[in-house]
């Protein structure tokens, strides 16, 4: 165990590999490893990627790949595929388009299935961009498919959220009113050399606009107009209208390499941002906060399978609800009162 | 931790090396290996050994397949298991070569450490049942 971290921090890529392999499938150790992985972290700059399929997203990740190693810089890149609901089996393509980086062992690039039926993938992609990071990487790019909401948890790991937009869908900007909106720190029009590239980037400004007013309106007190939005998303947008951020819009040709310099430079404009307004520390804050609550979710619920166990099993407890003796309330009740009284006496004493 | 939750998906890559094509072959055991429940990373194509042995050890793969019918396994393949081996990634790694490899050379490459070849007319119920028996059971 101690013997794989050693390596890891020694510069080993096999090592690397490994541990994220441990990370991702929740090994015997893996708790240890991450737990230890922590003093070495905190040095790369975190970047996450998200946007429809076909948006170009690897073809990006590449070319930026590219652009840091010109830069001397040493890159990570976390790639994210969907697996099968059924199988759980999964075809991890995103590797084809990293075609700029060959033999660079200096650009790890690892790809993970979104164990869908498992969950906690979003957190087993932080263990993962930690374990990047305490190997010493630069910069850490984690790549997803934007459709849902495990997706916009996994790009919540990033310091700086890129949302890849292609021209012509009308539908995934009608997706991004939606949804992921409120992550995007920079966005990107890709195929910039498509028709209708110019009607995307202005649909995106419109937004973007009609997001600042209704920042501006809140922070000065009208509220009449915010009748469909979550009182969270209000608060969103005003800390970020008050930090004064507004999401630049990059056109770029991944393909060509067009301005992917412009996009380096605004992810670079964003983390001085983040770095001069305090934000960023505000953002490890609530990860941190976030990873405790993830933590404890997982282990709780895993005492409990241990509690139903121990009652029998779910399916005899499934069987009194059927016969009426009982209901699912009660059971959780009578289940967890022990537990509850238990912890109650611990804190106590 | 349940012994449910660590059972892990086997982890595949399966790369194409070479000036060679055809790729029809490698998507469908692709494919085939997905349906089976197992994670596949796919190279695309024309890879040189380099770039199959940086993807086996960045992704840490159980098994390695090559898919090659150019008729350069001579040359491809044995740059590709000295590489894994640099790595320290030969040992654990399961390698198989699908494509069109004459018999005569079939020695040659399982004695370098090629675990199993498959030609064509092979069946995909025995390959993937070779590779669920074979993949290397890590801790």
């Amino acid at each position: 165990m101690s013997g794989l971290l050693d390596r890891l921090l020694d510069g080993d890529h096999r090592a690397l590999a490994r541990a994220i392999t441990k990370i991702e499938n929740r090994m015997p150790g893996h708790r240890e490893l991450v737990s230890s992985l922590y003093d070495h972290t905190g040095n790369a700059e975190v970047i996450g990627i998200t946007g429809s399929p076909g948006a170009g997203k690897s073809t990006l990740v590449d070319k930026v790949a590219e652009h840091y190693r010109s830069q001397g810089l040493t890159v990570g890149v976390i790639a994210i595929d969907p697996s099968s609901p059924f199988t759980g089996g999964a075809v991890l393509g995103d590797r084809i388009r990293m075609a700029s980086n060959v033999g660079d062992m200096d650009v790890f690039f690892r790809s993970m299935s979104a164990r869908g039926s498992l969950g906690g993938v979003s957190i087993a992609t932080a263990d993962a961009v930690k374990a990047l990071d305490a190997f010493g990487k630069d910069r850490i790019i984690v790549e997803t498919v934007g459709a849902g909401q495990n997706e916009i948890d996994i790009v919540k790991t990033a310091d700086t959220v890129t949302v890849l937009v292609q021209p012509g869908s009308g539908d995934d900007v009608q997706m991004l009113k939606a949804g992921i909106l409120e992550i995007a720190d920079v966005f990107v029009v890709n195929k910039a050399d498509l028709d209708g590239a110019d009607r995307t980037v202005q649909e995106l400004n419109e937004m973007l606009q009609l997001r600042d007013d209704d920042g501006g309106r809140s922070s000065t007190g009208h509220h009449a107009g915010h009748h469909a939005e979550s009182a969270e998303a209000v608060a969103l947008q005003r800390t970020e209208a008050e930090n004064g951020w507004m999401p630049p819009i990059v056109e770029a040709v991944a393909t060509r390499g067009e301005g992917v310099e412009e996009y380096v430079d605004a992810l670079d404009d964003h983390r001085a941002h983040l770095e001069a307004t305090g934000e960023l520390e505000a953002k490890a804050r609530a990860r941190y906060a976030e990873e405790i609550r993830t933590l404890l979710r997982e282990d709780t619920a895993e005492l409990l399978t241990e509690e139903i166990a121990a009652h029998g099993g779910i399916e005899e407890l499934v069987a009194g609800v059927t016969a009426g003796e009982t209901d699912p309330y009660e059971i959780a009740d009578s289940v967890l009162a022990p537990i509850a009284d238990c912890a109650r006496q611990q804190r106590d004493s | 931790m349940s012994a449910e939750q660590t059972q892990r998906p086997i982890r595949c890559l399966v790369a194409k090396v070479g000036l060679d094509g055809h790729d029809r072959g490698a998507h469908v055991i692709a494919r085939a290996f997905r349906d089976a429940g197992f994670e596949v990373v796919y190279s695309g194509l024309h890879r040189s050994p380099d770039e199959v042995v940086q993807a086996a050890v960045q992704e840490d793969v159980d098994v390695l397949g090559i898919s090659i019918l150019s008729g350069a396994h001579n040359t491809l393949v044995p740059k590709i298991l000295d590489g894994l081996d640099e790595y320290g990634a030969l040992d654990d790694t399961l390698v198989i070569v699908g494509g069109i490899v004459p018999d005569k050379d079939e020695d040659e490459l399982r004695e370098r450490g090629v675990s199993a070849i498959f030609g064509p007319g092979a069946s995909m119920d025995d390959t993937i049942e070779f590779v669920r028996e074979n993949a290397p059971k890590r801790e």
